[in-house]
């Protein structure tokens, strides 16, 4: 960015900006790493460094806005993206002992191209909601909603029952980062039953894939065909 | 004199917001402590009369306008009033057939005492996160409390513990909660055009707030919101295009979970849409909301139609009838004039009453014929008269036949859509909907009176009069509801007068 000579903004904001940036930048890296890994371990390590980088947002957002109410909420996202749900995931991934996605519906260098396509259909989503309110979170928005984006992709074209879930996860950490960038978080009560509501859906999920295991010998999802009309 | 009348009514109806939302949190209560029992399963019945009454107390109250609330939290007006009533009806209904159904499931062996007790604290969840999510005054809460359906009925739609109910559950889980998920994106838009709009200082998700500054908030990111919670809260509608869970997970659900789920879980996520449209039209072009809505309401019953035509499966014939009903619910809140409400509401709760009728009797059809293919059950009428007649009467009142309340809601909102210079939509709807007839009826015909595969009945009917005697309630209701205008009529007017704009 280039500022104009003499207007020196604090160095504080300067930081801010920049940390904010580089955030936000590898958000986006570790979801496109997501799109381009296959082994699933490998994914769930991605989510972690995700769910920290989430937390990372929320603690700045409180560091520059002074509210101790954001530091609550970094503390709660690193407990429950970081740690809770990499748990539930790799307790999925130990009980079936598949360790990388079958033949994927789409292949790597299609894939990637397909996220940088998204990542273009994010900005031109995101122009009206950084237009009402520039600023350098708003300015970020682009970067959240690709993320969104990509766990959408890899929901659809993934056929492991895990990689549904992951593909779920990176959407909803996507939709996360938009509301720490436009709204410095949704209100607390809000966020606690968003949380909950995220922790219930994954164990729900978790509980599935072990029976679908027990049922079908595999947590293949082209299992899934019986019921058409 | 009519001022004290009034404070003990306000009184009454403040206490009507908190126990149909404990009454169902103690039935679950019991039932996870003491697991399945007869007193247990008739305590669900009891929380479900307890939302009943809730809803006609806070009826009485705010017939007049009033709100009434609680804390910061809970809100009721009429709107909310109304959907009590739906919720407390269906719920009725299913939880009384319910009894009999798990007892039944238990003496075959379907069920293990596990099974019916996860069934008896679920039901009662479900119940309270449906409640919850129509006293929210926050747009937030609304939204978790919708999400929490998803996670209490996913081990209801898996109840049989089959290969088909399993698949049903994963794809419910999976598209409700990216469905519901983009609606969480809307409604974090929605919060951030507050915020910029100075909306109480730093933003609010309160329904009451955000109607009353609705014409600050930005149209740009606005737009992208509404599209957003239209397709999220459409999922959980059952709207097209991300339909696709609804015909697996109404068919795989035990019969009273699919009359609850189809009755009133569909119509919760409708008053979603109704309460989000008020804010929606203040804010931006009315039209844009109005196209959206359309769309969705014509694909919807556009594909309710014709799937409805090579249906083999009678399970998944309710289920796509209630994706036609959605879509002519939907075309009532795009319409959204005062009269287009009033008569969506009572529609909802004509659809509730009557898809209860039909899930619940449909399971008593599969419990005795052992199969849900139309073309395995024939005759039904001479062999077992009684259940074949209520489910006959049910299919009626679906068609939108007279005197049951949906004649009537069909009428009202072919009305108010032509009122509004939405002729041609009620013709293409019109249309759809005599292919919707002909169909149900040509297979409804060959269930009820067709020529007989195998006449041998092997068992005798299982249940009886006891098993039918909340079916023809439902049927009884119906009826009067749809003849006897008076109780509701002042209601719905109150609760258009809330979503209705025009």
């Amino acid at each position: 960015m280039d500022h104009s000579i003499g207007l020196r903004p604090p160095v504080s904001e300067t930081v801010y900006v920049q940390t904010l940036n580089l955030i936000c930048g590898a958000l986006l890296l570790a979801a496109v790493l997501i799109l381009w890994r296959r082994e699933l371990a490998a994914i769930v390590r991605l989510l972690v460094v995700q769910g920290v980088l989430l937390a990372a947002l929320a603690a700045l957002l409180g560091a520059r806005e002074g509210s101790s109410e954001l530091y609550a909420v970094a503390a709660g996202v690193l407990a429950l993206k970081a740690v809770v749900l990499p748990a539930v995931l790799r307790r999925v991934l130990r009980d079936t002992g598949e360790v990388r996605e079958t033949e994927p519906l789409v292949n790597v260098a299609a894939s990637l191209l397909a996220g940088a396509l998204l990542t273009l259909l994010a900005y031109a989503v995101s122009r009206p909601l950084v237009a009402l309110a520039p600023s350098p979170a708003t300015q970020a928005l682009p970067v959240a909603l690709a993320v969104m984006f990509l766990g959408f992709f890899v929901l659809v074209t993934r056929r492991r029952a895990l990689s549904q879930v992951v593909g779920f996860l990176l959407m909803d950490n996507g939709i996360t980062a938009t509301a720490f960038l436009a709204t410095s978080g949704v209100p607390l009560i809000v966020e606690l039953g968003v949380s909950l509501d995220l922790l219930l859906v994954v164990l729900v999920l978790q509980v599935l894939t072990a029976r679908m295991r027990l049922t079908f010998g595999r947590t293949d999802l082209d299992e899934l065909r019986e019921l058409r009309d | 004199m009519s001022g004290v009348l009034h404070d003990t009514a306000v009184a009454a109806g403040t206490a009507a917001l908190a126990a149909p939302l404990l009454a169902p949190l103690a039935a679950a209560a019991a039932a996870g402590l003491v697991g399945w029992r007869r007193a247990v399963a008739w305590s669900a019945v009891a929380a479900a009369a307890v939302i009943l009454t809730g809803g006609v107390l806070a009826g009485m109250a705010t017939i007049d306008g009033s709100v009434l609330r609680i804390g910061g939290m809970l809100r009721a007006d009429a709107l909310s009033a109304v959907m009590l009533l739906v919720i407390g009806a269906v719920a009725v209904i299913a939880t009384w057939a319910g009894v009999s159904y798990i007892e039944q499931e238990l003496a075959t062996g379907h069920t293990d005492a596990r099974g019916a007790r996860r069934y008896a604290v679920l039901v009662p969840l479900f119940l309270a996160a449906m409640v919850l999510a129509v006293l929210a005054s926050n747009l937030g809460v609304l939204w978790a409390a919708v999400e929490a359906t998803t996670i209490v009925t996913a081990f209801l739609v898996g109840h049989r513990g089959t290969r088909a109910s399993l698949e049903a559950t994963w794809k419910y889980v999976i598209i409700c909660s990216v469905g519901i998920a983009l609606a969480y994106l809307g409604t974090v838009l929605v919060y951030y055009a507050s915020q910029q709009a100075g909306v109480d200082g730093h933003g609010s998700l309160d329904w009451a707030v955000l109607v009353s500054h609705g014409d600050q908030l930005d149209p740009g990111v606005m737009r992208v919101a509404v599209a957003l919670l239209v397709l999220g809260f459409g999922t959980k509608a059952g709207l097209v295009p991300m339909h696709s869970w609804l015909p697996d997970a109404h068919s795989q659900a035990p019969a009273p979970v699919s009359a609850l789920m189809s009755g009133v879980l569909l119509s919760v996520a409708v008053y979603a849409l109704l309460r989000y449209r008020v804010i929606a039209v203040a804010a931006l072009d009315p039209r844009f909301v109005r196209t959206l809505l359309l769309a969705v309401a014509l694909a919807s019953l556009a594909l309710a139609a014709s799937m409805l035509l090579a249906q083999r499966d009678y399970k998944r014939l309710l289920a796509y009838s209630s994706i036609e009903h959605m879509g002519l619910v939907v075309l009532g809140v795009a319409v959204g004039t005062p009269l287009a409400v009033a008569a969506l509401l009572l529609h909802i709760l004509g659809h509730g009453l009557g898809k209860a009728v039909l899930f619940c009797g449909s399971g008593q059809i599969l419990a005795a014929e052992g199969s849900t293919q139309i073309a395995d059950v024939r005759g039904l009428l001479t062999r077992r008269p009684l259940l074949a007649g209520t489910f006959a009467l049910g299919l009626a009142a679906l068609l939108g036949l007279p005197p049951f309340s949906l004649f009537v809601s069909e009428l009202a909102l072919a009305r108010a859509a032509a009122t509004a210079g939405l002729g041609w939509a009620v013709a293409v709807a019109l249309a759809l909907l005599l292919v919707v007839f002909v169909a149900v009826a040509a297979h409804a015909a060959g269930m009820l009176v067709g020529g007989a595969a195998g006449q041998s009945t092997p068992d005798p009917p299982p249940g009886g009069a006891a098993a039918v005697a909340p079916l023809v309630t439902g049927l009884v209701v119906l009826a009067v509801i749809g003849m006897l205008a008076w109780p509701l009529e002042q209601l719905l007017s109150a609760a258009a007068a809330i979503a209705g704009t025009s």
